[in-house]
């Protein structure tokens, strides 16, 4: 008879084989969590899962999710992108790399308010990319400046991917949020350096636009910003400003966001009946996609830690030599691998709560935890096998454009990524600096909104019966 | 055997749909929360209950709407690779071993948990007016019923496939807009899409 904490890391394994067989894996947690549930506490698990569920149902954190997610649909829907990204480009007229530039800051707002990576790519790599190619722009160039800038939107705030790690690891969002804006914008900062950088040094790659195209009065420069780029920043700085500064919970702001994103499609006579009841339904489909897999990790996880499996996975940690940077770079790794095979929607509710525990050992905030991670899954789009900017943008780019250049063309802004997180390791102030100055205390594990909250879901149990080591 | 396949297809699809709304009935009851705390100082008490009753209604009867829309997320880098036949081999046993006795479960301690919360005429605690919570709960059977409706649709499917060597066609449903890009692009070239994108006509 295997002890249960052996039963755990069976049940552990046996996901990770489970999840190769590509079956929906919302239930392949729920059916293993009841599996090696029933082994370890008999008929319990079955209350335990519903009562799992039902925590899900009213987790007044992952509410905020699918009013998110219907501002993306309705901003993705209401026919901006393309004017945002030709105010850019006149606005970025004399710069060097300036079409590359555009790109980047388009796809930066574009997919921050939307935070959907897929549709910000194939937009853009119908509008930029043909735009890059016809000025003579190197192809991997082009292509790594699509792929990379497109998958912006899940890092910056507000992004879907914090509310999933707010939830699954009991820290506030609004901190993550705060703690995430500046790591987020240095991101951006420092791809659209490394494309100046490169036209300045190599300008056969981003050749200068013609005079003609680039001497455009600054008054029609003016006057497409203010109908483009303005009200859409206008709109997230509302919304960020909101949670930042106290005035409104995530979800709060994220349903004032949906309101004012109805407006801003109506005022660019881009709503229609058909496309809200298409965004009603996407956001129905995916709302469910990313709650059931909370639902059926939640009892999956349940299980674990009861079973102790999660403390065996404590123990082998601390038996190894590891001291707080070593494992850092250890989980960071780890999930830098995960994140070649699986999705960042996987990795975050599955595996990161594995780690979660493990951070009070070797003493590393979560907050601080959460933006590393937030930082390293930007690569998960682009790298491959399963890199699904990289092959969203192969699908709408021109014939002669090959994945193996679009892959080449990413490699550049993955190492910016791992630079921005070497950057944030040594310079941790660039996570603390917006909490602590916004929120005061150590900007670290105080949730100031979940105070009244219904019965926690997600990982919290688990954390909650580890023993400090200090 | 195809129209009761469909026929639950579109039973998940019309429920669904129909709960679909409730992200707009969200959208309202916060707008309203926030605009009468701000503006009348006068914040509801219903709110917050009903805010978190919309969201849970909203993901669990999407689920089955989900599933028919094959919408779960999978960890497909294998199997994406497999020819149709192998892929319905595996739904089919993983269904059998995996999901019916999950949804099963599902349902039938879903029942009890309900149950319980109507013979208590259980009341919301987060707020003064304390709505009675027993027909949320209700959602968590119901959910399991529809989730089995379609689980054996999806096992029909599977089977179909097997016969056939290829995966029977779904409803047509709106797609995220990268699927609906792609597919047009796969259509009619992705230069002649991106030509028609600058000529100033939507890809939608």
């Amino acid at each position: 008879m295997m002890s249960d904490g052996m039963l755990g890391l069976t049940q552990l394994f046996l996901f990770l084989f489970f999840i190769m067989l590509g079956f929906p894996i919302a239930f392949t947690l729920m059916a293993m969590g009841l599996f090696f549930g029933y082994l370890g506490m008999q008929e319990r698990v079955f209350d335990l899962l519903i009562q799992r569920t039902y925590a899900v149902m009213s987790n007044d954190v992952l509410l905020s999710v699918p009013l998110f997610v219907f501002m993306g649909y309705i901003i993705e829907r209401a026919n901006i992108l393309d004017r945002l990204f030709r105010s850019l480009q006149m606005a970025s007229g004399n710069i060097p790399g300036s079409l590359a530039v555009a790109t980047l800051v388009t796809c930066t707002l574009f997919a921050t308010a939307t935070g959907i990576v897929g549709a910000v790519v194939t937009l853009m790599g119908l509008l930029a990319l043909p735009a890059m190619l016809r000025a003579g722009y190197d192809v991997k160039l082009a292509t790594g400046v699509v792929a990379a800038g497109g998958c912006l939107g899940i890092l910056i705030p507000p992004s879907i991917m914090l509310i999933l790690y707010g939830a699954t690891a009991g820290v506030s969002v609004v901190q993550l949020y705060a703690a995430a804006f500046i790591p987020g914008l240095m991101l951006a900062g420092c791809y659209i350096l490394y494309v100046i950088i490169i036209a300045i040094l190599k300008p056969e790659m981003a050749p200068r636009l013609p005079p003609e195209e680039v001497n455009i009065p600054f008054g029609t420069i003016l006057v497409s910003l203010a109908t483009s780029f303005f009200p859409l920043a206008l709109l997230i700085g509302l919304v960020l400003g909101c949670i930042l500064m106290g005035l409104a919970t995530p979800s709060e702001a994220a349903a004032m966001g949906s309101l004012g994103s109805v407006i801003l499609a109506i005022a660019y006579r881009s709503f229609s009946f058909a496309k809200l009841r298409e965004s009603v339904y996407l956001t129905a489909r995916t709302s469910a996609m990313v709650c059931w897999l909370f639902v059926g990790s939640a009892i999956f996880s349940s299980v674990f830690g009861y079973l102790g499996g999660q403390d065996l996975v404590e123990q082998f940690f601390k038996s190894l030599p590891l001291n707080s940077f070593t494992f850092m770079v250890l989980a960071q790794l780890l999930i830098f691998i995960l994140g070649w095979p699986l999705e960042w929607t996987e990795i975050i509710i599955i595996f990161v709560p594995i780690f979660l525990p493990l951070l009070d050992d070797f003493g590393v905030d979560p907050l601080f935890f959460g933006i590393m991670v937030a930082l390293n899954l930007q690569t998960s789009f682009l790298s491959p096998p399963v890199a699904m900017a990289a092959f969203y943008l192969k699908g709408v780019a021109p014939k002669h454009v090959r994945l193996e250049d679009i892959f080449a063309g990413c490699m550049p802004f993955i190492y910016i990524v791992l630079v921005c997180m070497l950057l944030t390791y040594a310079f941790p102030g660039l996570v603390h600096y917006l909490p602590r100055t916004l929120y005061g205390g150590s900007g670290g594990n105080t949730p100031t909104l979940q105070i009244d909250q219904p019965p926690p879901g997600g990982f919290q149990e688990e954390e909650v019966v580890l023993p400090s080591l200090n | 055997m195809q129209s009761l396949l469909l026929g639950i297809d579109r039973l998940s699809t019309f429920v669904g749909k129909t709960f679909a709304w409730c992200i707009v009935l969200l959208t309202g009851v916060v707008v309203y929360e926030v605009f009468v705390r701000y503006v009348f100082r006068a914040p509801t008490t219903w709110a917050y209950d009903v805010s978190y009753m919309l969201y849970g209604t909203l993901f669990m009867m999407a689920g089955a709407y989900a599933l028919s829309r094959n919408g779960h997320v999978r960890g497909d880098f294998v199997y994406r690779n497999f020819r149709p036949t192998t892929q319905a081999k595996l739904d089919l046993t993983l269904y059998v071993l995996f999901f019916f006795p999950a949804i099963f479960a599902f349902m039938i301690s879903g029942w009890s948990f309900f149950t319980q919360s109507f013979a208590q005429n259980e009341r919301s605690a987060f707020s003064p007016s304390g709505p009675v919570l027993w027909p949320f709960k209700l959602l968590i059977p119901i959910v399991g019923v529809l989730l089995l409706l379609q689980g054996l649709a999806e096992v029909a499917r599977c089977i179909r496939c097997i016969r056939t060597g290829a995966w029977p066609a779904r409803l047509s449903d709106v797609e995220e807009l990268e699927q609906t890009i792609l597919a047009a692009a796969e259509a009619k070239g992705a230069e002649a899409l991106a030509a028609d994108l600058a000529a100033g006509k939507g890809p939608v």
